[in-house]
C-alpha cells in the first residue's frame, strides 16, 4: 500500500492527571479512510485533536509526511478538521464560510469564487451561497462544513463523529455521500466514531481504542470476524464469549463439549475465550450438533429471528437464524470450525469485555 | 395552561400600566404643557439654552470617555474570565453583586480620600517619588466615578457572550489557517458585538443621566445634565422644566434602547 | 508569560473596584471624624453606631423596604415569568420590552416618573410611596432572573404531571417551582441587592422625614459624614463577605448547580 503519511510515536496525554491516551503509536497511510472507534472516552477525539493541533501530547512526537509537528499551531497544518456540531461561523453566510480559510490564503476573488461553487456542487447544495447557517437543517449544515474543510486542499481531512446529531436515514445516506468524496478527493479521512456500523461501512482501516489504548487495529472484516480480545469481540457487533479450553491445535473444549477450530499456537489444555458471532451458530436436531440445549427466548427482528439458546449448564447463547424454533424446542448446536475465534484471556482490564451494551 | 396564565399576568400587567407606563406619559405632559396646561413646546426647547446645552454637551462627552474606557478595560478582562472558565456565578458575585452592599454613594465618596491632595494614591505616589495627580473636582474625577460605578455594567454581557462562544468555532478558524490575532478579529470579536452593544448601552445610559457622581467628585461646579434636571425637581420645584429636559434624555435612552433591543433580542446578554 | 500578564490585569480590576471599599473599612477604624486625615486606631464608632437613633432608624427603613419590596417583587415577577413564558411571541416581546424599561431607562427619570406619578394621584410622599417604586424596579429584576429557568424547564413534565391526575396548582408546585427555585432565589437576592444600593429613585419618591441609609449619606455629603456610616457600612459588607464564603465554600456539594 502506499506511505505513511502521518505517524504518532509513543503518545501520551493526560487531562487534570487523568491519563487519556497512554504510550500510543499508530501510523496513517496516505489516502486511507481510518476510523477511530471506541465507546465515549476511549481517547479517539484526543488523538484526533492532537493530528490537528488542539491538543498537544505530554509525550511522543506527532510525524507528518516524516515532519516533525508535534508543537505546530493548528493555523500551520496541512490538515482540516470537521468537527462534533460543525462549529459554523454563525455571523458569516455559507459563501463567507467557506471562503474563511482561502481568504486567510490571499487567493485571488476568482479562485475564490470558483473554490464555493465547486465545493457546493460537490456537497449537492449548489446556490446556498447567500444563505446563513442558521436557516440550514443539520445535514445541510454537515455539508457545509465538509465543503470549508476541503477547499483548503488539505492532505488529510479530520472528521470528529460528523454524523453523530443527524437522525438514521441521514446518516446512512451521509456515509454513502463521505465515501464517494474521499473518492473523488483522493486524499485521507481521519475518521472518529462511537458507531460501529458506521465504521464497518466507511473505513478501509478500523483502530478500536479502550481507556486509551489501541485493543486492535485492522480491516473491517478482520475486526468482525476476527475480533483479538472480548472487548473488540463485544464492542463490534453481538457475539458469544464463552470461557473455553484449547485441548491441541485445532480443538476447543467449549462448556464441556469439543469443537473443532481452525487455530493454532496456543499450547495444551490452555486457558481461553472463544468468540462465536450468533449467526454463525447453526441449530440441528438433538444429538447431531456438538452441544444439546433449549431454545428459552425468541424475538423476530426483521431480517432474522433472534434466540437464546440454554444449554445445560445454564449458559445463553445468542443465536440468529432465518428459520424459527419456537420456545420449549431441543435443539443442538453446531459451529463450523472456521467460525471460531479464539483469544487469549484478558491482560488488562481495558480488554475485557464492556458490562453493558452501549 | 392559556387561562390560568392570565390570571397570573393580569397583577404584573396592572402594575406595569401604572407604575411604568402611565408615569412616563406623566413626564411627557409636563414636558409638553405650561403651567395652565397649556400645550408649549417652550420647555423641551429650554435644552438649547446656554446653561442646559453646555450641561446636555459635558454629559455626552464624559459618558462617551467613560463609556470607551470601560470598554477598553472590560473587554480584555472578559476574555481572560471566559478563557479561564472561571465559575461564572462565584464571579458575577464579587464582581457586581457584594460592592453593592457597600452604598454606592459612600463608595463614591471614598474616591475622594483615594484622589484628595493629601490622599491615600497621593501619598504612595510621592513615597515613589512618581509626581502628583490633581484630579479631584474635576471631570477626569467624575470619569474615573462612572468608569468605577458602570465597568461591572459592561464587563457582564461581554463575558456571557464570550463565554458562550462554542470552543470548537474558535478551533475551526485556526484550523483553516486564523492566526490567534485574525481569530479575534474575524471571530471572536464579531460574534460577541450584541454583548459589546448591550455592554455600551448599560454603561452610557447611567452616566449620560448621573447627578451623584457628579456631585460627590466634581465639586458643586460642574453641573451635567443630570444635575440640572434634579435641581429642577428637588430646588425649584419647576417640574415642567424638569421634565422638559428629562424628555430630551428619553430620547437619547430610547435611541440606545432600540438598537440594543435589534442586537439582543431576549433581554437576557443584560445578566 | 502570558498567563502572569492575565492574572495581574484580574489583579488590577480587582483592586480598582475595591480599593474604595478597602478605605471605607480603613476610615470605619479611623479615630479622627475627618475623611481627610488618619487619626489613629478606633473601634469606638461602632460602638457610637448602635447608639445613633438617626442612624437606626435609616438602617431600619433601608432593611424593611428592601425586603418588603424585594419579597413583593419575587412574587409579582415569578408569577408575571410563568405568564409571560406561556405566551405566544409578540405578546412576550411586547411585556419583555415593557419588562426592560426600568432596567435601561435612567434612573433619574424614573424616580421622576413615579414621583409626577404619586404627587398627581394625591399619595402623600413617604415610606409606602419608596415600596411601591422599589417594587417597580426591582420587579424586572426578578423576571430577569426566573426567564431563564423556566425556559430549561421541560414542559412535558408539566404535562405528566397533570396527566398523572395533579391540578394545575398542584403540578406547578410539586414539578414546575423546585425547577425554578434557584431563579426565584436569585431573583429575590438581586431585588433586595438593589433596594439596598438605591439612592436616585428614593431620592425622587420619598417624602420629609423619611430616610434611607442612601439619603441619609447624601444629605450628609454636605455637612460631613458620621464616621458611625462607615462602620456601618463595613459591618454590612463583612456579614455578607462572609455569607457569601459559608455558603459557596462549606457545603461543596450542593452549590455546584446553580
Amino acid at each position: 500500500m502506499s506511505k505513511r503519511l502521518i505517524e504518532l510515536s509513543n503518545i501520551s496525554k493526560s487531562f487534570d492527571g487523568q491519563l487519556v491516551i497512554d504510550e500510543l503509536d499508530l501510523y496513517i497511510r496516505e489516502n486511507e479512510f481510518i476510523t477511530l472507534l471506541g465507546p465515549s472516552g476511549c481517547g479517539k477525539t484526543t488523538t484526533l485533536r492532537m493530528i490537528g493541533g488542539f491538543e498537544t501530547p505530554d509525550k511522543g512526537t506527532i510525524y507528518f509526511d516524516g515532519r516533525d509537528i508535534t508543537n505546530m499551531p493548528a493555523n500551520k497544518r496541512q490538515v482540516n478538521t470537521v468537527f462534533q456540531k460543525y462549529a459554523l461561523f454563525s455571523h458569516m453566510t455559507i459563501a463567507e464560510n467557506i471562503a474563511f480559510g482561502l481568504k486567510l490564503k490571499k487567493k485571488s476573488k476568482s479562485y475564490i469564487d470558483d473554490k464555493i461553487k465547486y465545493a457546493l456542487k460537490l456537497v449537492n447544495l449548489d446556490g446556498y451561497e447567500n444563505r446563513m447557517p442558521d436557516s440550514l437543517s443539520g445535514g445541510q449544515q454537515q455539508r457545509i462544513a465538509i465543503a470549508r474543510a476541503i477547499v483548503n486542499e488539505p492532505k488529510v481531512l479530520l472528521l470528529d463523529e460528523p454524523l453523530g446529531a443527524l437522525d438514521l436515514k441521514l446518516r446512512q445516506d451521509m456515509q454513502y455521500e463521505l465515501i464517494r468524496l474521499k473518492n473523488e478527493l483522493g486524499i485521507t479521512f481521519i475518521y472518529v466514531t462511537h458507531d460501529q456500523e458506521e465504521a464497518l461501512t466507511m473505513s478501509d482501516t478500523i483502530v478500536v481504542m479502550n481507556q486509551g489504548y489501541i485493543q486492535q487495529i485492522g480491516t473491517p472484516e478482520d475486526i468482525y470476524n476476527e475480533p483479538q480480545n472480548a472487548f473488540v469481540a463485544d464492542f463490534i457487533g453481538d457475539s458469544n464469549i464463552i470461557s473455553a479450553v484449547m485441548i491441541e491445535d485445532k480443538l476447543v473444549e467449549i462448556l464441556g463439549a469439543k469443537f473443532e477450530c481452525v487455530d493454532t499456537g496456543f499450547g495444551n489444555m490452555k486457558p481461553v475465550d472463544a468468540v462465536i458471532r450468533p449467526e454463525d451458530i447453526d441449530l440441528l436436531e438433538p444429538g447431531k450438533g456438538s452441544l444439546d440445549g433449549v431454545v428459552t427466548h425468541i424475538i423476530f427482528k426483521g431480517v432474522h429471528y433472534e434466540m437464546e439458546v440454554t444449554t445445560p449448564d445454564g449458559f445463553e447463547w445468542l443465536v440468529h437464524s432465518t428459520d424459527m424454533f419456537p420456545v420449549g424446542t431441543k435443539v443442538s448446536i453446531h459451529v463450523d470450525p472456521f467460525d471460531i475465534q479464539i483469544m487469549n484471556k484478558p491482560e488488562s482490564e481495558d480488554e475485557e469485555a464492556i458490562p453493558i451494551e452501549e | 395552561m392559556k387561562s390560568k396564565s392570565k390570571v397570573l399576568s393580569t397583577p404584573y400587567t396592572i402594575w406595569a400600566i401604572g407604575f411604568i407606563i402611565i408615569p412616563l406619559i406623566m413626564v411627557l405632559y409636563y414636558a409638553f404643557t405650561e403651567k395652565d396646561g397649556s400645550f408649549s413646546v417652550s420647555y423641551v426647547a429650554a435644552i438649547s439654552d446656554p446653561t442646559n446645552f453646555k450641561a446636555l454637551m459635558l454629559s455626552i462627552v464624559l459618558s462617551l470617555i467613560s463609556t470607551i474606557i470601560c470598554l477598553l478595560l472590560a473587554y480584555p478582562l472578559a476574555m481572560i474570565l471566559a478563557s479561564s472558565g472561571v465559575d461564572r456565578s462565584g464571579f458575577i458575585v464579587f464582581i457586581f453583586i457584594l460592592p453593592m452592599w457597600m452604598n454606592f454613594l459612600l463608595r463614591t465618596l471614598a474616591w475622594q480620600t483615594l484622589l484628595e491632595k493629601t490622599g491615600v494614591i497621593n501619598s504612595v505616589l510621592k513615597y515613589l517619588h512618581l509626581g502628583q495627580i490633581n484630579i479631584i473636582n474635576t471631570p477626569y474625577a467624575i470619569v474615573l466615578g462612572m468608569v468605577y460605578n458602570f465597568l461591572p455594567f459592561m464587563v457582564l454581557p461581554i463575558y456571557n457572550i464570550l463565554a458562550k462562544i462554542d470552543k470548537n468555532v474558535l478551533n475551526a478558524a485556526r484550523d483553516l489557517g486564523a492566526n490567534e490575532f485574525q481569530v479575534f478579529l474575524r471571530i471572536t470579536f464579531p460574534l460577541s458585538i450584541p454583548g459589546v452593544i448591550s455592554g455600551i448601552t448599560m454603561v452610557f445610559v447611567p452616566a449620560l443621566t448621573t447627578f451623584v457622581i457628579s456631585d460627590l467628585l466634581g465639586g458643586s461646579k460642574i453641573l451635567l445634565i443630570g444635575n440640572v434636571i434634579e435641581q429642577e425637581f428637588k430646588q425649584t420645584n419647576n417640574w415642567h422644566a424638569g421634565s422638559g429636559l428629562s424628555f430630551v434624555l428619553m430620547i437619547f435612552i430610547v435611541v440606545s434602547m432600540l438598537i440594543t433591543n435589534k442586537y439582543d433580542k431576549e433581554g437576557g446578554a443584560v445578566l | 508569560m502570558m498567563k502572569f500578564l492575565k492574572k495581574f490585569y484580574i489583579v488590577l480590576i480587582f483592586i480598582f473596584l475595591y480599593a474604595p471599599i478597602l478605605t471605607l473599612i480603613v476610615l470605619s477604624f479611623n479615630q479622627s471624624k475627618t475623611r481627610a486625615k488618619w487619626g489613629g486606631f478606633t473601634t469606638k464608632w461602632y460602638g457610637s453606631l448602635f447608639r445613633n437613633d438617626q442612624i437606626m432608624s435609616a438602617l431600619y427603613t433601608t432593611i424593611v423596604i428592601a425586603l418588603l419590596s424585594s419579597l413583593i417583587a419575587t412574587v409579582l415577577g415569578t408569577m408575571a415569568s410563568i405568564a409571560i413564558n406561556s405566551m405566544n411571541r409578540r405578546m412576550r416581546s411586547v411585556y419583555l420590552g415593557v419588562t426592560n424599561i426600568p432596567m435601561l431607562n435612567a434612573d433619574i427619570v424614573t424616580g421622576i416618573s413615579l414621583m409626577l406619578l404619586f404627587i398627581a394621584s394625591g399619595l402623600s410622599m413617604g415610606f409606602g410611596t419608596v415600596l411601591l417604586s422599589h417594587i417597580t424596579f426591582n420587579i424586572p429584576y426578578v423576571i430577569l432572573s426566573v426567564m431563564p429557568k423556566l425556559k430549561q424547564t421541560n414542559q412535558s413534565v408539566y404535562e405528566a404531571a397533570l396527566d398523572l391526575g395533579a391540578s394545575h396548582l398542584h403540578a406547578f408546585f410539586k414539578v414546575v417551582f423546585p425547577d425554578i427555585i434557584p431563579g426565584v432565589l436569585s431573583g429575590f437576592l438581586l431585588a433586595f441587592t438593589m433596594s439596598l444600593d438605591d439612592f436616585i429613585i428614593t431620592h425622587f419618591t420619598k417624602g420629609p422625614g423619611l430616610d434611607t441609609l442612601s439619603t441619609k449619606i447624601y444629605t450628609e455629603v454636605k455637612k460631613g459624614i458620621k464616621p458611625e456610616m462607615y462602620s456601618l457600612s463595613t459591618i454590612m459588607f463583612v456579614s455578607v463577605l462572609v455569607l457569601l464564603i459559608v455558603v459557596n465554600y462549606i457545603p461543596s456539594k450542593g452549590n455546584k448547580n446553580n
